[in-house]
């Protein structure tokens, strides 16, 4: 049975692997049909921004590694305002399109949802 | 109430790696059921056999396994985590034609959908990392 599964992003895309297992198991769940949906909270929003070149430290990128989602039917991407704003991040910048919500939402976010799970 | 866990964290480097073994034991003393363990990211390298601290240190693998024993928890390691890493069982070892292997039983290689099985089935997930 489906159910609603937030995932929670936290980490920048590289120094630590565990942006990349995230995606993984996002992936995953999606393949068994689960409902996903993806907040990038904090140092997480890192992973949406555009023109990633990780080439010189030979890594795949991860922006074009989460271009997939939306054939996974993974369409409900959030981000919050004030983490963008914090990190002088513009709207612009960013490679997939996110909803924003304010801090305050992130609360009945994770409170709409079956399971959370963070990475 | 049936729990299960994901560990994320490597052995000794972390202390989370052994709160959740502490976290399992507590749990079972209070009644509680441990499902499955799943480990994932750097927890990998808890399943491997050749970890050797210290004889008055904590083994971390022999502990799960000890504990699993009295307690029939499934030790589950992600399978595309553990590879890359160097934790291979025999079968896998064989599969790429290397030397050795340091996965045995009770710890067992699988995929991520076994992480989700647990979540789906368990009350409560619990992660360390």
């Amino acid at each position: 049975m489906s159910k609603n599964i937030l995932v929670i992003q936290r980490c920048a895309p590289y120094g630590s692997s565990l942006a990349r297992e995230g995606l993984d198991y996002v992936l995953t769940s999606a393949a068994y049909d689960q409902n996903i949906q993806i907040l990038f909270l904090g140092d997480g929003i890192f992973q949406l921004l555009k023109n990633q070149d990780s080439s010189d430290i030979q890594l795949k990128s991860h922006l074009g590694a989460m271009e997939v989602l939306p054939l996974y039917d993974i369409e409900d991407l959030y981000a919050v305002k004030e983490d963008i704003a914090e990190r002088n991040i513009q709207e612009s910048a960013l490679g997939l399109p996110i909803k924003l919500i304010s801090r305050q939402d992130v609360h009945s976010l994770i409170n709409k949802q079956d399971h959370v799970m963070g990475f | 109430m049936k729990i299960s866990l994901l560990v994320l964290s490597e052995p000794y480097s972390s202390q989370s790696s052994l709160s959740a073994l502490q976290y399992a034991k507590a749990a079972i003393s209070l009644g509680y059921s441990i499902e499955r363990v799943f480990f994932y990211h750097n927890g990998v390298h808890t399943g491997s056999s050749l970890q050797t601290p210290q004889q008055d240190e904590i083994n971390l693998h022999n502990e799960w396994a000890t504990l699993t024993k009295t307690s029939n928890i499934d030790l589950v390691i992600c399978i595309a985590a553990a590879l890359k890493r160097g934790n291979l069982n025999q079968e896998e070892s064989n599969r790429y034609d290397k030397a050795q292997f340091n996965i045995e039983a009770p710890f067992e290689l699988s995929g991520l959908g076994q992480l989700l099985d647990a979540q789906l089935n368990s009350d409560k997930l619990i992660t360390f990392g």
